[in-house]
């Protein structure tokens, strides 16, 4: 039997004392596609980063063709072969679909000019081979996102490269757009060419592979052939493990929601879109609820969180709140209606330079003072609010860069709190937190939806969802897939649904 | 007050000067670029270090601390105003337009009564800053790009206006505070202390010069706390104008003549101001403390070449040799907070 094209057996791999690969074993054949399927967190970008030469693995060994490789650099992983598509593609929209067929390695002709009619000429062979004909001239821009990527796949495939790791391919596509993807990488495969496909989506793994992995914790814990028996559930439990040893927020077991649907009802949303990101979401936001909304990566909720509170403008749709429609013209007026957001990233929300109290005060200065600051009142506010969070350590003259992370978090909500607002909206208000500081924010988000506030948690990780929501709503690919409330949930099933 | 930096960075061993020179750099080396050269041209010449010299320095620096008060504003915001000159060059211009002129100007003016010249006139220089402020905040152009615009457009109100002729007479109001004294002491000092007085008021002080510092510090995050960025950026392009306006009136009483071109200088020199006296060019740190700091090194550094035997030449060069030395300090004081960040 011929070896595999890419072998690699017990690489491991620590970032900071944290393991993100624990002695992995990977193989991959020659002319097939191979599926990986993971949580965020297990390790499947760090394994493709170490074949593509981003990252060199602290212990281990990689084989191509039986030869053992040594990847310095992104430019030895390029010249021995390895070639790679991002989720955010890496084309240049407003150059031609010729120029980015030849990116970085244009024909060069007499005189040492570009060779234009050559390369389009080869353009379009290069894209005839996967089935693509289109304008070489026209701009690549004008095309649909999974033509773009095509056009990508051809210039990997052309710079020589004999496998291609695809991250996350189909999650910007339409359906008629994947059967195309899925018929161009058959092809591929045809060629003897070896493919690994990484995505949250499991029905596309499993239409399109010939094998499937699966990572966990930082650990490959299985592989098996694409047949019978081979379903999602099989990948699911074994992407969540059934016998775990470390007991980090399992979520197996079924969580009951309870819903409240006699509250009032404080947000309701009738058909927001706004394309590309999102599509004819319909849902409502009730008083003392918190409403999870999943999704994976890319799925449009950050968006979506974005648009409640004023930062972008949906092109059509109807925003209610307090049962008057309101338009939101900027963050200003999302702060008016009575919506507070903490963002994705600490870096987005905070002022590290400045003193907490300077960081909590922001976001209801106006009601401190109408020209003239007023320290004392200001620095009481401030402190009252983040003692009611237990920011440690307590004081707020300190600069906000001083605090660890979760205390940080707890700022970032902190300077809502003054004012109370109607609607919360929290866009992944526990990512790269510990389990600590994860539970503080937990138990901070859960007594503020006493109160009476409508909070809204929009997350990619399913725990995240899970241990704060009363009601879920699922988002797929920018539309709303299913909702789960008064009813038992799980992680499985949630991630089932997404 | 307990001390809460001592708890909050248990990492950080007690007092260290090298940490404090550190951070403080920005405010440090303006201030140590000064007392150096104070020292020289006291040492080097006798006649530098006098009271009446003082007077000198201040009303030479005056022109283009009007004109800093509204640079410190923008830059504050991590945006650039290039349009200051111009600006001060055209609101001059039309302030002669609507005066009186001698008989031997020939410029096809409309005298009308001096408060109103001085409205005009100030109606023309806020309404320049609403355009910038249109343009950077509304339609999405670099305020580097729009204020370079605007740095024509100023330069064009002029010229059509004076058609290369020069104009003298100025409003009352105007010439007193630009040319005359009180108590021996030039109006236009005072004035400049008073505008520097107001703008460190409202940025130390108000709930607008809180956002300005907020808006420069991490505009995303002002943002995301619901501050109008928007206006925060656009009533900075207009102090801005407005300020090079009042500059322009003055300037045009202090040199005592109109006419184009006159105010090219002060771009330079303005933002040399804000920059050598340590205000961030990413916006957020520094004030009109600061510019106070880099008006005087700057004004010292005019006024003492002239009491030192150099060549005029070589005063343009040394000029420029100090304005590169401030932003190698301003970039590299940022970069020692950045690795500190990292650090801590």
């Amino acid at each position: 039997m011929a070896p595999p094209r890419l072998e690699l057996t017990g690489v491991t791999k620590a970032f900071g004392g944290v393991h993100a690969l624990r002695g992995v074993d990977f193989a991959l054949r020659p002319g097939s596609i191979h599926g990986v399927a993971g949580e965020n967190g297990a390790g499947k970008s760090t394994l493709m980063k170490i074949i593509a030469g981003v990252h060199a693995g602290d212990a281990g060994e990689m084989r191509i063709d039986g030869k053992p490789v040594h990847f310095r650099s992104t430019r030895d992983a390029r010249a021995a072969g390895i070639g790679m598509v991002h989720q955010e593609l890496s084309v240049a929209p407003d150059l031609t679909v010729a120029e980015n067929v030849f990116l970085g390695s244009q024909p060069i002709g007499a005189l040492g000019l570009v060779a234009w009619k050559r390369m389009a000429r080869e353009a379009v062979a290069q894209l005839k081979n996967l089935g693509l004909e289109i304008d070489p001239r026209a701009r690549l821009g004008d095309y649909p996102i999974g033509v773009q990527q095509l056009v990508e796949l051809a210039r990997v495939l052309f710079s020589g490269a004999r496998i291609v790791i695809l991250d996350e391919p189909t999650s910007a596509l339409s359906p008629p757009e994947i059967a195309r993807l899925f018929e161009v990488l058959r092809r591929v495969r045809t060629s003897g060419r070896s493919l690994v496909f990484i995505s949250h989506f499991l029905d596309d793994i499993l239409a399109i592979s010939d094998e499937v992995s699966v990572f966990r914790n930082g650990s490959h814990v299985a592989t098996a052939e694409v047949g019978p028996g081979i379903d999602k559930s099989w990948i699911i439990e074994r992407m969540i493990g059934a016998g775990r040893e470390e007991l980090e927020e399992s979520y197996l077991g079924d969580i009951a929601l309870k819903s409240h649907p006699d509250a009032p009802i404080v947000l309701e949303a009738r058909g927001l879109t706004l394309a590309p990101f999102y599509r004819d979401l319909s849902f409502v936001a009730r008083a003392g609820e918190v409403l999870g909304v999943y999704g994976f990566m890319g799925c449009g909720q950050i968006e979506l969180a974005r648009t409640l509170f004023g930062k972008l403008k949906p092109e059509s749709g109807a925003l209610e709140m307090s049962g008057g429609v309101v338009r939101l013209a900027n963050t200003t007026a999302g702060k008016r209606a009575g919506v507070g957001y903490v963002a994705e990233s600490r870096r987005a929300m905070l002022f590290r330079e400045e003193p907490i109290y300077r960081n909590v005060s922001i976001a209801f200065l106006e009601h401190v003072s109408r020209w003239l600051l007023k320290p004392s009142a200001e620095r009481a506010q401030a402190s009252t609010q983040t003692q009611r969070l237990g920011v440690r350590p307590p004081g707020v003259e300190a600069r906000l860069g001083a605090l660890s992370g979760g205390n940080q978090q707890k700022v970032a909500l902190a300077k809502w709190l003054t004012r109370a607002p109607k609607v919360l909206v929290l866009a992944e208000p526990t990512r790269g937190m510990d389990v600590g500081a994860k539970e503080d924010v937990v138990r901070i988000v859960k007594s503020l939806a006493a109160e009476g506030m409508a909070v809204i948690v929009l997350s990619t990780e399913p725990e995240t969802v899970l241990s704060l929501a009363d009601r879920v709503l699922v988002m797929r690919k920018g539309e709303l897939a299913s909702e789960f409330k008064d009813c038992a949930i799980s992680k499985d099933r949630l991630l089932a649904a997404a | 007050m307990d001390s809460p930096d001592a708890d909050a960075a248990p990492r950080r061993s007690g007092f260290s000067l090298g940490r404090m020179l550190r951070d403080q750099l920005r405010n440090i080396a303006p201030f140590a670029t000064l007392l150096i050269l104070v020292g020289f041209f006291s040492f080097a010449a006798p006649a530098f270090a006098t009271l009446g010299n003082l007077v000198n320095i201040l009303q030479q620096a005056s022109v283009t601390g009007i004109i800093a008060v509204g640079l410190t504003f923008v830059i504050l915001t991590a945006e650039i105003d290039l349009s200051v000159g111009a600006i001060a060059n055209a609101t001059a211009i039309v302030l002669t337009f609507f005066t009186l002129q001698p008989d031997y100007v020939n410029i096809a003016n409309i005298p009308l009564p001096g408060w109103l010249a001085i409205i005009l006139a100030l109606a023309a220089c806020f309404g320049l800053g609403l355009v910038t402020a249109f343009g950077v905040t509304r339609i999405g152009i670099p305020s580097f790009i729009m204020t370079l615009a605007m740095m024509q457009i100023g330069a064009g109100i002029s010229a059509v206006l004076v058609r290369g002729q020069i104009a003298y007479s100025v409003p009352s109001l105007v010439l007193t505070l630009g040319s005359k004294s009180l108590f021996g002491v030039p109006w236009i000092i005072i004035f400049t202390a008073l505008l520097l007085a107001v703008a460190h008021f409202v940025l130390s002080y108000t709930r607008f010069g809180r956002y300005v510092y907020m808006v420069g510090g991490n505009r995303e995050a002002a943002e995301y706390s619901g501050v109008n960025v928007r206006l925060i950026i656009g009533s900075v392009m207009t102090i801005s104008a407005v300020c090079s306006g009042m500059a322009g009136m003055l300037g045009v009483a202090y040199f005592g003549s109109a006419q184009q071109n006159e105010f090219d200088t002060f771009l330079l020199d303005a933002i040399a101001a804000v920059v050598v006296g340590g205000t961030s060019l990413f916006g957020g740190r520094g004030g009109i403390g600061n510019t106070i700091v880099g008006l005087f090194v700057l004004g010292v550094l005019n006024n003492g070449l002239d009491y030192v035997k150099i060549d005029s030449f070589l005063k343009i060069l040394i000029r420029g040799i100090i304005l590169l030395v401030a932003l190698v300090i301003n970039i590299y004081a940022e970069r020692l907070r950045a690795t500190r960040e990292v650090g801590s």
